[in-house]
């Protein structure tokens, strides 16, 4: 059989990897640019590969790592080929340097990723001139082309992008004014808080936004208010002095070949139902990585795209009956949204809080029925959490079960 | 008065906020929910280090301008802008492979500065 992944980046290597490992005859790994990797290359910080390599590493060391395994394995690499179009009967349209292709695999699994939000998504008020500039723009811009971005910089959003930004620009001898969040708490990882910012003493401003870019030809400063309900409150304005706007606002999946198939797309993940094999609605059609949901850990990446890349093996002609899961109250959301039963092993839920939550207790419900329960010291939004099923549970599900995943939070044991 | 600092502990995911108080020669941390915290909190006081990423001038390469590379052991975190400063300074030619030191003894650190990523051409 032939399996086809879309996409080389860390989850399309390393589902790629695993359909090989299960025994597909080809492999086929699809990539636009001319070089696999994806976002890695660009991310020459550390905090990768604790948990699948077991040991830290940076970005270009984890992407040329898996590489290998890619080579080693025996997996057919098409650089430099996109697909166009990709149809619900899971064929291709690739145009390639040798042409335009139609290739129907028997799996195909999308590993697209994601794209920044752009300004225009998010609507600041005040003129547009140059210098404001996406969190990975601005990293591609540095750590690929050696572009200097700005020297007074000012970052709006507190996503990892954003704050691993503020520590490379302020080691390449930029100065980082602050960093706002609209929320009240960060959007990245605490780790990143604390090494990327309170290292180097920049200021997190929690509840605030931009309110007015300011300058004509180049961002001359930007106005900085407290948000309350969603508006500026008076009295708060603080202008800062900048030449340089960074967004980190969030990642939206790419959708665009999930959608040319036909299928729907959910608005909190803001990519399609999966199953916990990460196969959508059309048999034998997988997505994995960011592509599925937005992960803040590769390592997470990598072993969810690893499970789907064995699937479109093993699971060849496996008769389908499956429960769904939706998420409820603080649960923002939850992967897999459908449960595949009869499998050998029970599934792992991954879900996302809503909003920091001290000692907590996640409970897997089917209408008011309590089927699974497990208690968590703390959980944050900005750290995806597993809810493993056990086996017993797994087996009381019967096929069109409607479940929910909520949480309540317990109470501080401060 | 006692020098109050505030730290969000990296241990573990839990991310416990870290009050450390510093007197004379005591150190007292607050808010930690395990020993490991208590640990790590003493460590940041006491002695915090850092590893350093960052990326060098490549020469000689047709498709890379630039080399990441990082310190292959931590630095003292005081030391974090001028070892900074110093890679930036650095230039190294293809062909490069992962792991290689492009600089020895950064800084005077007993630290070596080392590739990131394989370039042949």
């Amino acid at each position: 059989m032939t399996v086809a992944v879309v996409g080389g980046g860390p989850a399309g290597m390393a589902a790629a990897i695993s359909a090989k490992k299960a025994g597909a005859l080809k492999v086929v790994l699809i990539e636009r640019a001319e070089r696999l990797g994806g976002v890695l290359p660009q991310c020459i910080h550390s905090g990768f590969g604790l948990s699948y390599f077991g040991q830290d590493l940076t970005g270009p060391e984890f992407a040329e790592l898996l590489g290998r395994e890619v080579e080693a394995i025996g997996v057919e690499v098409w650089l430099q080929s996109m697909v166009t179009e990709a149809y619900p009967d899971r064929s291709l349209l690739i145009s390639r340097a040798e042409g335009i292709s139609l290739l129907k695999p028997d799996a195909v699994i999308f590993a697209v990723g994601a794209r920044e939000r752009p300004r225009g998504a998010i609507a600041i008020p005040g003129s547009r001139p140059a210098g404001i500039y996406t969190a990975g723009t601005a990293q591609y811009m540095t750590n690929i082309q050696g572009y200097e971005v700005g020297k007074r910089i000012f970052i709006l959003g507190s996503g990892d992008i954003g704050l691993i930004m503020a520590r490379r620009f302020t080691l390449e001898g930029a100065k980082v004014e602050a960093v706002a969040e609209l929320m009240p708490f960060p959007g990245g990882l605490s780790r990143n808080v604390q090494q990327c910012l309170k290292d180097f003493g920049i200021p997190l401003l929690l509840s605030h936004s931009v309110i007015e870019v300011m300058g004509r030809e180049r961002v001359e400063a930007v106005k900085v208010a407290k948000i309350e309900n969603g508006m500026p409150v008076a009295g708060t304005e603080k202008v800062y002095e900048v030449d340089t706007l960074v967004l980190s606002v969030g990642l939206l999946p790419e959708v665009e070949l999930l959608r040319q198939m036909g299928l729907t797309i959910l608005p909190y993940t803001n990519s399609v139902t999966v199953n916990q094999f990460f196969e959508t609605e059309i048999p034998h059609v997988y997505v994995v990585g960011n592509g599925a949901g937005i992960w803040d850990l590769v390592d997470h990446v990598v072993v969810s795209a690893s499970t789907a890349g064995a699937a479109s093996v093993a699971n060849w002609g496996v008769e389908r009956s499956e429960a769904f899961v939706e998420p409820c109250r603080d649960v923002r959301l939850v992967i897999p949204q459908r449960i595949l039963l009869g499998a050998d092993e029970p599934p792992v839920l991954w879900f996302r809080a809503g909003k920091p939550l001290s000692v907590s207790k996640v409970t897997l419900l089917r209408g008011t029925e309590v089927l699974a329960s497990r208690g968590y010291l703390s959980l944050r939004p900005a750290e995806m959490a597993t809810f493993p099923l056990r086996k017993e549970h797994y087996e009381k599900l019967k096929p069109g079960d409607r479940l929910t995943l909520c949480v309540s939070e317990v109470g501080s044991d401060a | 008065m006692p020098d109050c600092i505030e730290l969000i502990c990296i241990v573990c995911p839990v991310g416990c906020e870290l009050r450390v108080t510093v007197q004379g020669d005591d150190i007292v941390v607050a808010g930690n929910k395990c020993p490991k915290g208590e640990q790590y909190a003493v460590h940041e006081v006491v002695s915090p280090v850092r590893f350093v990423q960052s990326t060098v001038r490549l020469l000689g390469s047709k498709t890379e301008r630039r080399l990441p590379v990082k310190t292959d052991k931590p630095v003292p975190k005081d030391k974090v802008l001028q070892v900074a400063a110093a890679i930036r300074r650095l230039t190294c030619r293809v062909p490069v492979h992962l792991g290689e030191v492009i600089a020895e003894n950064i800084e005077g650190l007993e630290v070596n500065v080392v590739a990131t990523k394989t370039v042949t051409a």
